[in-house]
């Protein structure tokens, strides 16, 4: 056992550190959630590339289904079907930046800093999250906005277009939470941009871009009772008229929050930070 | 009053690798640096002071607070540069302080204390910069002002000057100066025996989670000895050495007594004491031991 002592009164006169009087009081979650999504947003407007990213890609993604591929699918009236389609997988494109940002965070210095300070430290995750569903929903108007300027025609009152927003909203949050979840796991930014991929493939597997009865056989199970199909008809059926799967849609976008929420929580504190 | 820091038999292990074995230690204001090398526990003793990682056995208090049952308290107080940069690469200097500042309760007066910051460390036209155009010393120096928007009970400051080229590091050294003059107690950890020397009233030597030596910088030149005149032949081969105290006349009389004869090209340098030599002089162990 050793035992070191610092005296410095004697032979260091000087200003007593005043500090101590007076700690940093601070900022309760909700404040601490609220600089964090402002900085967020701050970095949604600086990330030029991936702004460009969030909203070209899936305005591209509309314009080659709808015109390369429109006419070999399906013809006059493609359009219609493709544009929902179009808008979920959207949705997975932008939120896949946030696997980026949380990791950037988790395996840089900030994390380390944020959990030394006087706030909770997770809610810079908080941030993250929301700044993608506000970016995303931003990147979903100019799809819709395109999609109706190339002949998009959705028969939808005022209560129908707030259902589509609404469903939108969930699943762009489901994804997001998705995302930040791997952005806590992966052991880089890099590795993290990497995983996302998975997820971005689901909509090609549904009735996103093609009806599920022209798929083989053997696909309709995984296509049929995969989120992304009863979201999508649930979106086409407020927006264009007919079935609709909405409870099926809400319960899994909740479900999915509500899991990857649970894994995050659990596996936060136990990051090592060291 | 509570000492700033009071470390009573201070144990971490990872897995049955013991990092901290039954540390004591007493900070009472001043500069106090933390010197050892890689792996000699540093970097886990500041992480247990600022509430990063849980001890298995003793007990930390800083300025009163206990870092586990009280941790709330200890990082109302506690501010930190880490190894790693812990800015934000999308935000300019200037509002990775704003950030931190509102972080920090300082809600309004966030900005025009960073301001004020960037002025008094002379850094007002990096502020303004995108951190991602930044070279290392000035991601350092805008960390270390990242700890001092708020009042700091005490600043932790990991290894300040690690991978900084000359003068960045004389950069930081100033700014670290110009804290303890205005009073804020600093606990740093080095690598090297100059920069403890440099910055600190009083150096603990730590090594292999344990504490082998401290005083003042003056106490610990005079257990690792003075400089010692060496001579050499024209291949670099010390071929006769001998020790002085370093005043011009020891070393005369070790330059008279280290003749070197008709030895062709030899010449003489004159040695400081180094780490290695500190260890050597603290720690009976064999150095290979020491330096791993």
């Amino acid at each position: 056992m050793s035992t070191a002592t610092l005296q410095t009164d004697d032979h260091r006169p000087g200003p007593r550190p005043t500090a101590a009087a007076r700690p940093a009081t601070g900022t309760s979650p909700l404040a601490s959630s609220g600089i964090f999504i402002g900085r967020s947003l701050v970095h949604s407007m600086r990330d030029g590339e991936g702004l460009i990213m969030a909203i070209a890609l899936p305005v591209i993604l509309m314009l080659l289904f709808t015109t390369v591929f429109g006419g070999a699918i399906q013809g006059e009236g493609y359009i219609d079907y493709v544009v929902p389609g179009i808008i979920l997988t959207c949705a997975g494109f932008g939120a896949a930046s946030v696997a980026v940002s949380v990791s950037r965070d988790m395996t840089a210095g900030a994390m380390l800093r944020y959990r030394t300070m006087p706030i909770t430290a997770a809610t810079a995750i908080v941030g993250h999250v929301v700044a993608s569903v506000v970016r995303n929903l931003v990147a979903t108007a100019v799809v819709i906005g395109v999609g109706l300027a190339i002949g998009f025609r959705p028969t939808a009152d005022a209560v129908g277009w707030l259902g589509a927003v609404g469903i939108v909203t969930l699943w762009i949050l489901a994804v997001t939470a998705v995302f930040a979840l791997i952005g806590l796991v992966a052991g880089s930014p890099e590795a993290a941009n990497g995983y996302g991929f998975v997820i971005l493939f689901l909509p090609y597997v549904s009735s996103a871009f093609v009806p599920i009865e022209t798929m083989p056989e053997w696909l309709h199970g995984v296509a049929e009772h995969q989120p992304v199909t009863p979201i999508i008809e649930t979106i086409r059926g407020v927006l264009m008229g007919g079935e609709t799967r909405a409870l099926e849609a809400v319960l899994w976008c909740l479900g999915i929050v509500l899991i990857a929420g649970v894994l995050a929580a659990w596996r936060f504190p136990r990051t090592r930070v060291r | 009053m509570s000492p700033t820091i009071e470390v009573t038999g201070l144990g971490k292990s990872y897995g049955s690798e013991p990092v901290l074995a039954s540390l004591d230690l007493v900070v009472d204001g001043g500069v106090l640096a933390l010197l050892g090398p890689n792996g000699a526990g540093k970097t886990t003793l500041v992480s247990i002071l600022t509430t990063l990682v849980k001890p298995d056995s003793g007990s930390a208090r800083v300025l009163g607070h206990d870092v586990v049952r009280d941790a709330a308290a200890v990082r109302r107080l506690v501010r930190v540069t880490g190894q790693a940069s812990s800015l934000d690469e999308l935000l300019t200097g200037r509002e990775n302080l704003v950030l931190l500042g509102r972080l920090l309760g300082l809600g309004r007066r966030a900005k025009p204390r960073a301001d004020e910051l960037l002025e008094r460390l002379d850094l007002t036209a990096a502020g303004g910069r995108s951190v991602r155009g930044y070279s290392g010393g000035m991601r350092r120096r805008i960390d270390l002002a990242a700890s001092l928007i708020a009042p700091a009970g005490v600043l932790f400051l990991d290894e300040p000057t690690t991978g900084l080229d000359p003068t960045s590091r004389a950069r930081v050294w100033e700014d670290v100066r110009e804290l303890a003059a205005a009073g804020t107690t600093v606990l740093l950890t080095t690598q090297t025996l100059d920069e403890a020397e440099a910055l600190a009233d009083r150096i603990t030597v730590l090594d292999h989670g344990r504490i082998v030596a401290d005083g003042t910088a003056d106490e610990l030149t005079a257990l690792v000895g003075g400089q010692t005149v060496v001579l050499l032949d024209a291949a670099g081969t010390v071929i006769g050495q001998s020790e002085t105290d370093g005043t011009p006349a020891s070393v005369a009389r070790a330059l008279t007594a280290l003749d070197p004869g008709n030895v062709e090209g030899a010449r003489i340098e004159l040695r400081s004491p180094t780490l290695d030599d500190a260890f050597a002089a603290i720690t009976t162990r064999p150095r290979e031991e020491v330096a791993a």
